[in-house]
């Protein structure tokens, strides 16, 4: 084990690079692997849901599904349709699938735990995020297809405007802790209060908007009218086969885990645990650590499969108006009221 | 010749090679995505002299959301390219006539006898803990507040103006007109559904 230490911190020394390089594996093989076993989860609990079993032939209770698609996508013929902009079809998926990679250089996992810590870190990952809507918009149009099309406009029309109300949102939790730097942002949800230090209660509202939004910015049910089947085929990626259409689906599996992990991070306190301090000290488990990042990123990806499988689609219409007329007002007013309670520093949060 | 030249003049010359394609490809989509690529490599310039702020921003603001309502409405417009090539020839001597002058005054204005290295030498590398943001928060908020608050004022006359005229009321029965917020306020019982008993019939 030191001798495994040395070597690190060797390897920092002499070659930074390959140390960084490492590290980048660290962070996305696992999220690979995560995304993979996400889809199956998504199968099975929508199927319990639904009073089914769900995915249950390939391996023990199904666990080897997620390997079992993607070996298939991955043999598949690759269809590039005739009067297809050959060049923007293929780059439109890596445009999807990078910056949803690219945002977890700036993520703490943990106390000290971070690819880069750097001072924008939310600037940075607000940034990566809108960036990823050029993907499904290239793909809609290079296909050359009208659904594909209509597809990419509407995701581009709902990407800029939940994108307002999502940054607002962050300005709550940036006024709240008073920093741009996610570590930063954590540590001032720290206190005595354990859960309920956290900035979910004084933000209760941006919480719940950041979420609906980062539902809305990834296009999942019920705001997934870029891709609305039942009027529209499969919007966006109707013509896309195999590896393309596969790293799509990573994409957006991708983002899922982002505004999950997000969402965890900015408002339900990262990686601090619940329970106050006092109460564990010593304690295994029970004391702030990794799991419990993990355990609450789990939560929200839950909830994203939860409102799948219970919400119709909203229609395109009244989607534009929760985005608009309800979301933006409601983050507006809110961010007053924040900025109010840290100048008069309220007590419990704030003080 | 330093890492940091050698990144510099990389994403220099895509920066001047996308912005070049910008104005010579054919396809209007084309020569907006070459438009994002040009902003991504400015803001990886900005980023080199330490205004990782004013980067970040960039790319969230043009690429984000500027370039993207921009690709919206190019992708959607007809555009014929051969009205729009025609009388080239007949045009260039004067077009290339304003771009020289154009190139002339800028390189009186900003050329290296008024900013060369001499007159403003490199600022010396800012320290690990030195945060960008919040300097520029203090500044901002504090000397520069007046034309702050000038520029907010405009932006938001601009939006009103934007919002006057694009909108128009249509009346009249023949206008079919959905109205969302009376639609979810449609409520479960009376509003909706009506329960009506019936026999059984055979």
């Amino acid at each position: 084990m030191d001798a495994l230490i040395g070597f690190w911190e060797w390897l920092g020394e002499n070659f930074l690079l390959a140390q960084i390089l490492i590290k980048i594996v660290a962070i996305v093989a696992p999220l690979m692997l995560c995304v993979a076993y996400f889809t199956y989860a998504e199968r099975k609990i929508i199927g319990y849901m639904q009073v089914r079993i769900g995915p249950n032939r390939v391996g023990p209770k199904g666990w080897l599904q997620p390997i079992a698609d993607a070996v298939k996508l991955m043999f598949k013929e690759i269809v590039i349709p005739s009067k297809a902009n050959k060049a923007l079809f293929l780059i439109a998926p890596m445009l999807t699938l990078g910056p949803a990679l690219a945002a977890w250089a700036v993520f703490p996992f943990q106390e000290g735990m971070v690819l880069a810590d750097i001072n924008a870190g939310l600037l940075y990952i607000l940034a990566m995020t809108s960036v990823g809507v050029y993907g499904v918009i290239i793909a809609g149009w290079a296909s050359n297809s009208k659904y594909a099309f209509l597809g990419g406009l509407r995701s581009a029309a709902q990407i800029v405007s939940y994108e307002i109300a999502m940054g607002f949102a962050l300005v709550g939790v940036l006024v709240a802790a008073g920093s741009l730097n996610l570590g930063e942002i954590v540590r001032a949800q720290q206190g005595e209060g354990g859960l309920f230090n956290w900035f979910w209660l004084p933000l209760l509202p941006l919480f719940v908007i950041y979420f609906v939004s980062g539902v809305a910015e990834t296009n999942r049910a019920p705001f997934d009218v870029a891709e609305g089947e039942s009027e529209i085929v499969a919007g966006f990626h109707v013509d896309y086969s195999g590896m393309p259409f596969a790293v799509f689906f990573l994409g957006e599996y991708a983002n899922m885990i982002l505004v999950s992990a997000l969402t965890a991070l900015l408002f339900m306190g990262g990686w601090l645990s619940p329970l106050p301090a006092s109460w564990v000290e010593g304690v295994p488990l029970l004391g702030d650590g990794m799991h419990w990042m993990f355990a609450k990123t789990a939560l929200f990806g839950f909830f994203f499969l939860w409102l799948r499988a219970t919400f119709p689609r909203y229609r395109y219409d009244q989607i534009m108006r929760l985005g608009w007329k309800v979301f933006i007002p409601i983050t507006i007013v809110w961010i007053l009221v924040v900025g109010l309670a840290v100048v008069y520093q309220l007590p419990w949060w704030f003080d | 010749m330093t890492f940091e030249l050698i990144v510099f003049y990389l994403f220099s010359a895509i920066l001047v090679a996308s912005a070049t394609m910008v104005i010579t490809r054919r396809n209007p989509v084309h020569s907006a995505l070459f438009l994002v690529l040009a902003f991504f490599s400015c803001a990886a310039i900005w980023m080199l002299a330490e205004a990782e702020f004013l980067a970040i921003v960039l790319v969230l603001v043009y690429v984000g959301a500027v370039m993207v309502l921009f690709l919206f409405v190019v992708m959607m417009l007809d555009i014929d390219v051969a009205t729009m090539k025609a009388g080239f020839i007949r045009y260039l001597p004067v077009g290339l006539l304003v771009t020289l002058a154009m190139l002339i005054e800028i390189f009186l204005v900003v050329g290296a006898d008024n900013f060369g290295l001499d007159k403003f030498p490199s600022p010396a590398p800012a320290a690990a803990d030195y945060n960008n943001t919040e300097s520029l928060g203090n500044v901002l908020y504090t000397a520069y507040m007046y034309q702050f608050e000038l520029a907010a004022v405009i932006l938001l006359v601009a939006i009103i103006a934007a919002i006057g005229l694009t909108l128009r009321k249509r009346s009249g029965t023949e206008v079919r007109q959905q109205d969302p917020s009376r639609q979810v306020k449609v409520k479960k019982g009376p509003d909706r559904v009506r329960l009506v008993k019936m026999e059984a019939q055979d």
